[in-house]
């Protein structure tokens, strides 16, 4: 009793120190954001190559279906739409946009999502009361009618889209790092940190955050596949991204006028959204279990 | 690296005492009341019932009961950590119901507490070294007695654990970093809730070894919340017995463990490993 | 007990109300706030007399607080307002509608459930094979597939390709199948996830060994036993998801030109209808939130602990 073991003071031999799960969490989530990391990076660094088919309408080959398909040539990878654009060209101009939103339109729901699920999961009393009404009301509205509400008086622009991607996604966002907040706030480091004499804004910002980070980055990455998706609805339905300018969704919008003549138009561009939108989703859910403060015992 | 545990043994690096006021106790509880309503049932249900006790300076006070018996309840509401209830909490002197905020955070680093759980005291994301920067920072004058290096060892930590981060130190290994924190604010009371339970059997003792050294060299005074009655008989002056809310038996400690008056406190004791032993002393 | 039951239920109404309450004015202020709508009907160079005269006509002249009242007023009494282009009731347009919505998502959701639940329960009983990854793989990638993207697909297939089937327009039961396959596509992956998950939850519990102790047989054990307690999350989920489709069915009754509440919308929303566009945002929130009182009712029926 009065010796103090060996085995405590040599750092090295540090008895069992509890091991980090999730090593093959950690392998999985660099396999799928690798896919996602080439497919962002290229649909920027491809233009600049001038490998891509012009731009441009090209009325002597309207409608000419893929290589691989008979009648296609290599001239046009993916085809042509009804003014002989480039089918190619248009999917990766188009997929910056998609990308630009899905990424921004996470960030504008997310950022006050998780500002308010602190301040209710921390504060509680009469802050949570206020906005967990909020987080009910709004998850009591579907998304497409809130879109409707507000595209009916704004028209469609860009400032719009993210005003409803910030709307439809930051409850969400709230609820579940509220709950994540109230399981922090319990933990014993915190009283520890109060009774150093830490003000309360500075147990938020410098701890409570910080390891809420792998909840939010988590979230923010299932939020991308769910911003993708509104927006390519929203702009197929005419109500997102509007010509000029042209998104994933957008193409499918004008694909879906061609569909009898030219499918291949909304055939890439959607499936691209698909994958696009099983990777992230495959990815937050293993950042998710990799993070979750409930699930990690210590 | 046994020359710098010598080094680094409490009596040189913390014999700094304070003078403490004699007079005005540590800590004083008067009536105390604490209830918890649950929230789905609306059904009120009382923690702490009428609770009084006394901790003068660099006295050793022991709270001791089974697990919901309100210990944990009371040693929050004592340390401003917790909801405060009914009745009065006198800190150093400072009624806690009229103290205003400012003041409640300059007299919260008196008081230190050391939790059950040593890896939930203590930040995921911070390694040792930046946790103890913190502090610093938080009570630049209190803390720039003592640099890390010899913080820990007077824990009897090799300095090289302060770039570990929590999940890379044992139980014992955190439950000691987390008591050089407390040390590191020299508090006036240390109030310590199940410190060892947590802990493998093997490292309980040495922790508790660690607590007596640092009563004797610190000259703080400890409230101790343990449901085992071995521990608290090592470490206590008094020890007050509590069951479902309540002080049933309040005494010094050699009183209480050699003549109990209660039923309860007779329970406990009859519970204690080798408890027959002792009752035939 | 009985206290505490009707203190339960209440304050759980309450809240569903407060919520609703919310969610209307919600949509009130996102149609008010949101600008002059007067701009957008009209216009940018419309005369100021003329906007001026269709403020006065939308009651847009009053102050916010009367129209409010207005509103909540009209909801109450079932009268949603005037359509400006079609000059008729806004409550009368959606009750013609509505049966079509209806129609195409009782039949949605009806595939949806019985895909979704033997997939959920057939990846559950054979967790971690070859069987749980395909069908686990499957609805995830329901969920993430733009479904009127999808129905765009089957479009081409099955109408243009192969000229099975008609490609929109509504009437005969086939011209429901490719919309209804469509619908399901999205509910039938979130059940067949929410299945697994309660699924194998319910099979992990002690009772269901000792159901094989006795020597039930598999099918009894899985489906009378497990499947009936994993039964709850998976009707929450079903009545939630019909709210869902009810009011988001707009992208799959555009590609088929279904002539539902989805496409009254984006007629409103292209005539910049604004009284109907509200109208519709405002019958979808009840709804929803009637579904969710029903999730409530269902809950206290089926679990006696709730009770």
């Amino acid at each position: 009793m009065t010796g103090v073991s060996q085995l405590e003071l040599d750092p090295t031999a540090a008895g069992t120190p509890p091991r980090r799960p999730g090593r093959r969490a950690r392998t999985s989530v660099f396999w799928l954001s690798l896919p996602l990391a080439v497919v962002s990076v290229g649909v920027f660094v491809l233009p600049l190559t001038g490998l891509l088919p012009a731009a441009g309408q090209d009325l002597a080959a309207t409608r000419q279906p893929p290589a691989f398909l008979p009648g296609g040539t290599w001239a046009h990878p993916l085809g042509t739409d009804k003014l002989g654009q480039d089918v190619l060209t248009q999917f990766v101009t188009a997929g910056r946009l998609t990308i630009v939103i899905g990424l921004v339109g996470a960030l504008v729901a997310i950022g006050p999502g998780t500002l308010l699920g602190v301040l209710a999961g921390y504060f509680r009393g009469w802050v949570d009361r206020v906005i967990s009404v909020l987080i009910d009301a709004q998850l009591a509205l579907p998304f497409i009618l809130v879109a409707l509400a507000i595209i009916a008086n704004r028209g469609s622009s860009l400032p719009v889209l993210f005003l409803v991607l910030a709307l439809t996604g930051w409850a969400v966002c709230a609820r579940v790092t509220r709950s994540a907040t109230m399981a922090i706030r319990e933990r014993q480091f915190v009283f520890g940190l109060r009774a150093a004499g830490a003000s309360e804004p500075r147990i938020v910002f410098r701890h409570i955050l910080p390891n809420l980070a792998g909840t939010t980055v988590a979230l923010g990455t299932l939020q991308v596949g769910t911003a993708i998706l509104v927006e390519s609805a929203l702009s197929f339905l005419g109500l997102g991204v509007v010509p000029p300018m042209n998104s994933w969704g957008s193409m499918l919008a004008s694909g879906q006028d061609e569909l009898s003549q030219a499918w291949w138009i909304a055939f890439f561009p959607g499936l691209a959204i698909t994958l696009l939108v099983l990777l992230v989703n495959l990815l937050g859910d293993a950042l998710l279990t990799h993070h979750d403060p409930r699930k990690a015992r210590r | 690296m046994t020359e710098a545990v010598q080094k680094g043994v409490p009596g040189e690096a913390a014999r700094r005492p304070r003078a403490p006021e004699p007079e005005t106790p540590v800590l004083v509880v008067d009536d105390l009341v604490v209830e918890h309503r649950d929230r789905g049932t609306g059904q009120v249900f009382r923690a702490v019932d009428h609770v009084s006790l006394r901790i003068d300076a660099g006295e050793s006070v022991a709270v001791v009961g089974e697990s919901g018996s309100g210990k944990t309840t009371l040693a929050m509401a004592a340390t401003a950590l917790g909801p405060r209830g009914g009745g009065d909490i006198r800190l150093l002197g400072h009624s806690l119901s009229e103290i205003s905020r400012t003041r409640l955070r300059r007299l919260r680093p008196e008081v230190q507490v050391v939790f059950q759980d040593p890896h939930g005291s203590l930040d995921p994301r911070q390694s040792v070294r930046s946790g103890l920067r913190e502090l610093r920072t938080l009570q630049p004058e209190r803390t720039s007695w003592i640099g890390d290096a010899e913080l820990l060892g007077s824990v009897r930590l090799a300095p090289e654990l302060l770039d570990r981060y929590p999940h890379q130190l044992s139980g014992g290994q955190a439950q000691r970093v987390c008591i050089a924190r407390a040390l590191l604010m020299r508090p006036r009371l240390i109030v310590a809730d199940e410190p060892t339970s947590g802990l493998d059997v093997s490292v309980q003792a040495d922790v508790l070894a660690l607590l007596r050294q640092i009563r004797a060299t610190t000259g703080a005074a400890l409230l101790m919340i343990s449901h085992d009655l071995a521990v608290v008989r090592s470490l206590c002056d008094v020890v007050h017995v509590m069951y479902r809310g309540r002080v049933v038996e309040s005494g010094p400690c050699e009183q209480v463990f050699v003549t109990p008056e209660n039923d309860y406190t007779r329970e406990l004791l009859a519970a204690m490993p080798g408890a027959r032993w002792r009752s035939r002393r | 007990m009985k206290a505490s039951t009707v203190r339960r239920v209440g304050s759980r109404l309450a809240s569903l109300f407060a919520s609703l309450l919310i969610a209307l004015s919600l949509a009130f202020l996102l149609g008010r706030l949101s600008g002059d709508p007067t701009a957008t009907i009209l216009g940018p160079l419309a005369p100021p007399e003329q906007r001026e005269a269709l403020r006065h006509e939308l009651g847009l002249d009053l102050p916010l607080v009367v129209q409010y009242f207005d509103y909540l007023r009209g909801i109450l009494t079932g009268d949603l307002g005037q359509s400006l282009q079609f000059y008729q009731s806004n409550t009368s347009m959606i009750a013609d509608r509505l049966p079509y919505t209806l129609q195409l998502v009782a039949a949605g959701m009806g595939l949806a459930v019985c895909v979704g639940v033997p997939l959920g329960v057939l990846a559950a009983t054979r967790e971690g094979t070859w069987w749980d990854r395909a069908a686990s793989t499957v609805a995830l990638l329901g969920q993430s597939v733009p479904v009127f993207w999808f129905g765009m697909m089957l479009v081409v297939l099955f109408a243009v390709k192969l000229g099975w089937l008609p490609a929109g327009q509504s009437g005969t039961p086939k011209h429901l199948i490719l919309p209804a396959l469509t619908m399901s596509v999205y509910p039938m992956a979130h059940i067949a996830r929410l299945t697994r998950a309660s699924m194998s939850e319910a099979l992990a519990e002690p009772y269901i060994d000792s159901a094989r102790a006795r020597g039930l047989g598999n099918r009894r054990v899985v489906w009378r036993h497990a499947f009936a307690n994993a039964m709850m999350p998976i009707l929450t989920i079903v009545v939630l998801q019909t709210g869902i489709l009810l009011s988001g069915a707009v992208a799959v009754e555009y590609v088929y030109s279904w002539p539902g509440l989805g496409q009254l919308a984006l007629q409103a929303i292209q005539f910049r209808d604004f009284p109907l566009v509200q109208a519709i945002v405002v019958f979808g929130a009840l709804v929803f939130v009637l579904l969710n009182l029903v999730v409530d009712v269902l809950h206290s029926i089926v679990d006696p602990r709730v009770r």
